[in-house]
């Protein structure tokens, strides 16, 4: 039989605001432990939580972003459970009226772009963190735990998706357009390693034909884009074969381990799901009514998809575009800022996605850590369109920049990249050449075109591949009208 | 009507540990109680919204300016246990 | 005349004219409490160290031309509310020797007013409880007759300031904990409107209901208290922001006033000798110019069964923090998980824990619509019926109680007849309406009787006239009286 995948992934971002969600400690993950902590987000007896504005405006931003309808008056819960990182056995939480609600992203993967529709956008507390030591590591030999609130109560917007995923490439696309969005608004640093951005995927398969909806699992602990791939395409192949042999599947959340390459069942009690969510009576209902929309939805940045197609419009290719857009933030403010220093699009882009990418994976480094600026590009495309460097010159020069040797026209000079474009010295190059060669010149003079390759060629060799080709040319055409 | 309380499910959702004699006084107490309150589904509530704030306010909100908390020191003072900086406890049965 | 028996004006009075001092009135409270305690009860702590010290600098800023109407006064404060450094348990095992890292809104208004905080009370653990008999530490006692409760929760609250061992103090109100050990003890006890008075500090019972309110010998002493410690706070996103209706001035008689008698909540199960003060007490209402009409809120009758869901379903949520990880007491396990059952099996009472398992499977799954969530929409109706009421009445009476202070163990078999003791007095907390009770005279045995007036939301100031008429036509409730110790 052929099983149909059905994956939909819920996201928790933390925003990066100064303050806490409901208390003023600061969002702080270099901190060392409990340092960052108060009344309120420890949980002591009789603190109380006041929301954080920016927060909701920032949420605000991210469900706009995904074309959510916006809940004019939405209210906080609390979701009732007991576990040792969370202060007050209960996470301030968003239940039948999130604050965004019925967006969609598109994806295009594998050439086929989907709408994946977005259940809802809601607002919600971190946890603290639990480390858990002893037992050599193995968390279920542990012999204690130990805990750091500094992370509770950081600010965390949930984004759940409806099932509307079908493939494990689709659902890395997926993870990675949000995280592209999330990153554009300036809300969150959106960062996997760190664990500023965390996707869980609900997977579940049936059928193909099928309208019905199969046993769901809930995969946790992928820590990169490739694995939240790996664990999906694991998954829909061990379901698949369960349900092949006739067994059958059970609801559960399965942990990811990445050095095994497969996904384990998780020791939970039973019916400790049960959340009793109820309203939250230490917090006001919110209201975020039309005109505090509209000063919201004024303040966002340009998205990733309608940058995609201003950058088409100038000329990149749909999928340099894309990369370009689904890139690190330094990529897209280096290619920002070159236009804005007059650069060609393309080759700037070209550049980007092309050298300085194969740049950093090589040498491991952050694109933070590079020299490279705008007006960098904008000089080194810049040379190119005046002749002054070959398009391999160039990409030499890049390399340079990137290596700290100063910039382009510095680099160009000392590594002696630059082409000659003086007119006397190509002259002499050029009649050297004819007179070397004074029959190949005659057929060429009578009509045999493809000698001007030749001549071309020998002039370049005899100038160490420095002489530009199009002055070159120029001069060739103009000996044969003499 | 008679109330069936799973009262083992309740305790542990609750995390109170009960032995057997307290199960079974609380489940009864609970019934009798449960029974009284039970009164408010006869009400006719047909159209009635729920009140979860006595005051119909909206909106109360802070700026997002950090504040100092407590100090290392005060964080950690009433922790029955703690370990480097850390506060500790016991290993966890269920993981996540 | 003792000083601890002086009213929080009178003091004021003779700190303002130099015939006492802050720290004499202090030494006549704690020396009245070293009298009474063995038997009342009605402190857990008392702060001898930082009451001398705030004592001596009330009276270096008297010298130095403050006159903050606390100023020098002694207090005491319901141990639900934080104060630094000093033990905070909410007459609870579970926060055994507790010392809060901060102070409640309300303690550091009062500090800054210069009050004289002389300790913490007594109450029923959490605050749970009519009778204060739920304390981990034992009960508190009646000044008036030590075999029956001083009620509760707020009962160690009501019996200082009843017995002399504070001038005035502060309780808190989630079903009637102010207002019905304010009638036991013969006191003025008041219930703020719902987010007048900061809650950030007060150990949370139910956070909707909640509510910090005074309890003094007189509306006067009342109104001082409240004033000192009213008005927004930012650390309380369900505080009222807009302005504060202050009352210490707010009088003007009876006269033209409508005042409503709820049907429901003075005709039932309330006791003749109850009843029968209750109803001279509304006739010289009427004779004072009051225009006595009868009115009629329904679903009053509906209000303790929807407050024995609204109020535990909270209480199971706010009390999950006591789970032995970041404070108050551990017992061991060897998980974490176990740490945590045993840890609240052995810090929660039993009261507690009925309420928070009751809590607990009224908002468990496949219950929730049929409790929590109707209670809820039984509240709708109960706010919806008191505001037509305040289109015929511009305030609201009954008893507060339906019987005097009961003796112990009288109730503590049967909690339904326990809740019963506050069916006059949830009303007002689901409708987060003010609400208080004057001392109207006292029964065949001296017991004391409450008067219960409720007033609309923010209507502070009509309800503290009010209580002033009231108190004007009421009848005499002696002080209690205590043998004097040899010395
Ligand atoms: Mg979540
Ligand atoms: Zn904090």
């Amino acid at each position: 039989m052929t099983w149909e995948p059905v994956i939909g992934i819920e996201v928790h971002v933390e925003l990066q605001t100064d303050s806490k969600m409901f208390c003023g400690c600061a969002v702080d993950f270099s901190a060392p432990p409990n340092t960052n902590v108060c009344p309120v987000c420890l949980g002591l007896p009789g603190a109380l939580p006041v929301p954080n504005r920016r927060a909701i405006e920032w949420i605000t931003k991210i469900g706009m972003a995904l074309d959510c309808q916006i809940s004019t008056r939405s209210q906080f819960h609390r979701k009732n459970y007991f576990y040792a990182d969370q202060p007050k056995n209960y996470q301030i939480s968003q239940f039948d009226v999130p604050v965004c609600h019925d967006g969609v992203l598109e994806v295009e993967s594998e050439g086929v772009t989907a709408s994946v529709r977005i259940n809802r956008a809601h607002m919600e507390e971190d946890t603290g963190k639990s480390i858990h030591v002893g037992g050599d590591g193995r968390i279920h030999a542990a012999t204690a735990t130990l805990l750091d609130f500094n992370r509770a109560g950081v600010p965390l917007v949930e984004i759940v998706s409806e099932p509307d995923i079908r493939t494990p490439s689709q659902a890395r696309v997926y993870a990675q357009t949000l995280r592209a969005l999330v990153a554009s608004l300036g809300v969150s640093d959106a960062k996997l390693e760190e664990g500023s951005i965390r996707f869980d995927a609900n997977v579940s398969v049936r059928p193909a034909g099928s309208t019905e909806l199969g046993t769901k699992v809930e995969i946790k602990n992928m820590n990169s884009f490739r694995s939240l791939e790996k664990a999906v395409d694991y998954e829909i192949r061990r379901q698949s074969e369960v349900l092949e042999s006739g067994e059958t599947l059970v609801q559960e959340t399965r942990h990811w381990d990445e050095a095994a390459g497969v996904t384990h069942g998780m020791r939970t009690k039973e019916g400790s799901s049960d959340y009793r969510y109820f309203p939250e009576p230490d917090l006001l209902p919110l209201e975020v009514d039309e005109a505090w929309q509209r000063e919201i939805r004024s303040s966002l940045p340009e998205l990733p998809s309608a940058r995609r197609s201003r950058y088409e419009s100038l000329g990149l290719d749909r999928e340099t575009a894309g990369v370009l857009v689904a890139s690190d933030d330094a990529m897209v403010a280096w290619f920002e800022a070159a236009l804005d220093h007059g650069a060609d699009p393309k080759l700037s882009a070209n550049w980007l996605t092309g050298e300085v990418v194969a740049y950093l994976r090589r040498e491991s480094r952050e694109a933070g850590d590079l020299p490279l600026t705008g007006s960098h590009l904008a000089e080194l495309a810049a040379m190119v369109e005046d002749g002054k460097l070959s398009s391999t010159a160039a990409k030499d020069a890049l390399q340079g920049v990137l290596a700290g040797e100063g910039r382009p026209a510095e680099v160009a000079a000392a590594r002696d990249l630059l082409q000659i474009s003086d007119a006397s010295a190509l002259e002499k190059a050029v009649d050297a050449a004819i007179e070397a060669e004074p029959d190949s010149f005659e057929r060429l003079r009578s009509g045999e075109d493809k000698l001007m390759g030749f001549f071309v060629g020998q002039v370049m060799r005899a100038s160490g591949g420095k002489a530009d080709p199009k002055i070159v040319t120029a001069i060739l055409r103009q000996r044969l009208t003499e | 009507m008679p109330i069936d309380i799973d009262i083992a499910h309740v305790a542990q959702l609750a995390r109170i540990a009960l032995g057997p004699d307290e199960e079974e006084l609380y489940r009864s107490q609970l019934g009798v109680i449960l029974d009284h309150a039970a009164r408010v589904q006869a009400a006719d509530t047909d159209g009635v919204p729920p009140t979860a704030h006595p005051l119909p306010m909206v909106n109360a909100f802070r700026e997002d300016i950090v504040r100092p908390g407590l100090s290392h020191s005060d964080a950690l003072h009433q922790a029955p246990d703690a370990h480097d900086g850390y506060f500790r406890v016991p290993p966890a049965l269920d993981v996540e | 005349m003792n000083l601890v028996d002086l009213t929080i004006a009178d003091a004021r009075r003779m700190l303002q004219q130099g015939e006492t001092t802050a720290v004499e009135l202090l030494e006549a409270v704690v020396d009245r409490a070293s009298l009474t305690e063995a038997d009342l009860h009605a402190y857990l702590t008392i702060d001898h160290d930082g009451a001398a010290r705030a004592a001596r600098q009330a009276d270096e800023r008297r010298a130095a031309g403050d006159d903050d109407p606390l100023l020098g006064i002694p207090v005491a404060v319901k141990d639900n509310m934080t104060t630094i450094g000093v033990p905070t348990t909410a007459s609870s095992k579970v926060l055994d020797g507790y010392l809060p890292p901060y102070d409640a809104t309300v303690v550091k208004r009062l500090k800054a007013a210069g009050a004289v905080i002389v300790g913490k009370t007594n109450l029923d653990e959490f605050a749970m409880g009519s009778s204060t008999e739920n304390s981990a530490y034992g009960p508190t006692r009646n000044p008036y007759d030590s075999s029956r409760v001083p009620g509760g929760s707020s009962g160690g609250s009501a019996a200082a300031v009843a017995a002399g061992s504070a001038l005035g103090s502060y309780g808190s109100d989630t079903g009637g904990s102010i207002r019905q050990p304010a009638a036991f003890c013969g006191l003025v006890g008041m219930k703020p409107t719902y987010g007048l008075v900061s809650r950030y500090g007060l150990i949370a019972f139910a956070s909707s209901l909640d509510q910090i309110g005074p309890f003094g010998r007189t509306v006067d002493d009342a109104a001082l208290l409240l004033d000192a410690v009213s008005g927004h706070d930012p650390r309380d996103a369900t505080s009222y922001s807009g302005e504060t209706p202050k009352v210490a001035d707010a009088d003007g008689g009876a006269g033209g006033l409508r005042v409503g008698v709820v049907r429901e909540l003075s005709s039932q199960g309330i006791d003749d000798s109850v009843a029968d003060a209750f109803s001279r007490t509304v006739d010289r209402l009427s004779d004072a110019g009051a225009n006595v009409v009868e009115v009629s809120v329904p679903a009053a009758d509906l209000a303790l069964s929807a407050y024995y869901l609204i109020a535990p379903a909270e209480c199971s949520a706010n009390l999950a923090r006591f789970d032995g990880v970041r404070y108050g007491l551990r017992v061991e396990g060897d998980t974490v998980e176990s740490m945590m059952s045993a840890t609240r099996s052995d810090g929660f009472g039993p009261e507690v824990t009925r309420r928070v398992l009751l809590g607990t499977y009224a908002l468990s799954a496949g219950y929730y619509d049929a409790f929590y969530g109707q209670a809820q929409r039984v509240r709708t109706m109960i706010i919806r019926e008191f505001e037509s009421a305040y289109g015929r009445a511009d305030v609201l009476v009954s008893p507060t109680t339906p019987t005097t202070a009961f003796e112990f163990g009288a109730k503590t078999a049967d909690p339904l007849s326990m809740y019963m003791s506050d069916v006059c007095t949830i009303p007002s907390n689901l409708a987060g309406h003010p609400s208080a009770s004057v001392p109207i005279g006292v029964d065949e045995q001296g017991l004391p009787i409450g008067f219960q007036i409720m007033a609309p939301a923010l209507e502070e100031r009509l309800l503290f006239r009010v209580m002033r008429a009231v108190e004007a036509v009421a009848e005499p409730v002696p002080r209690p009286t205590f043998a004097e110790v040899a010395t």
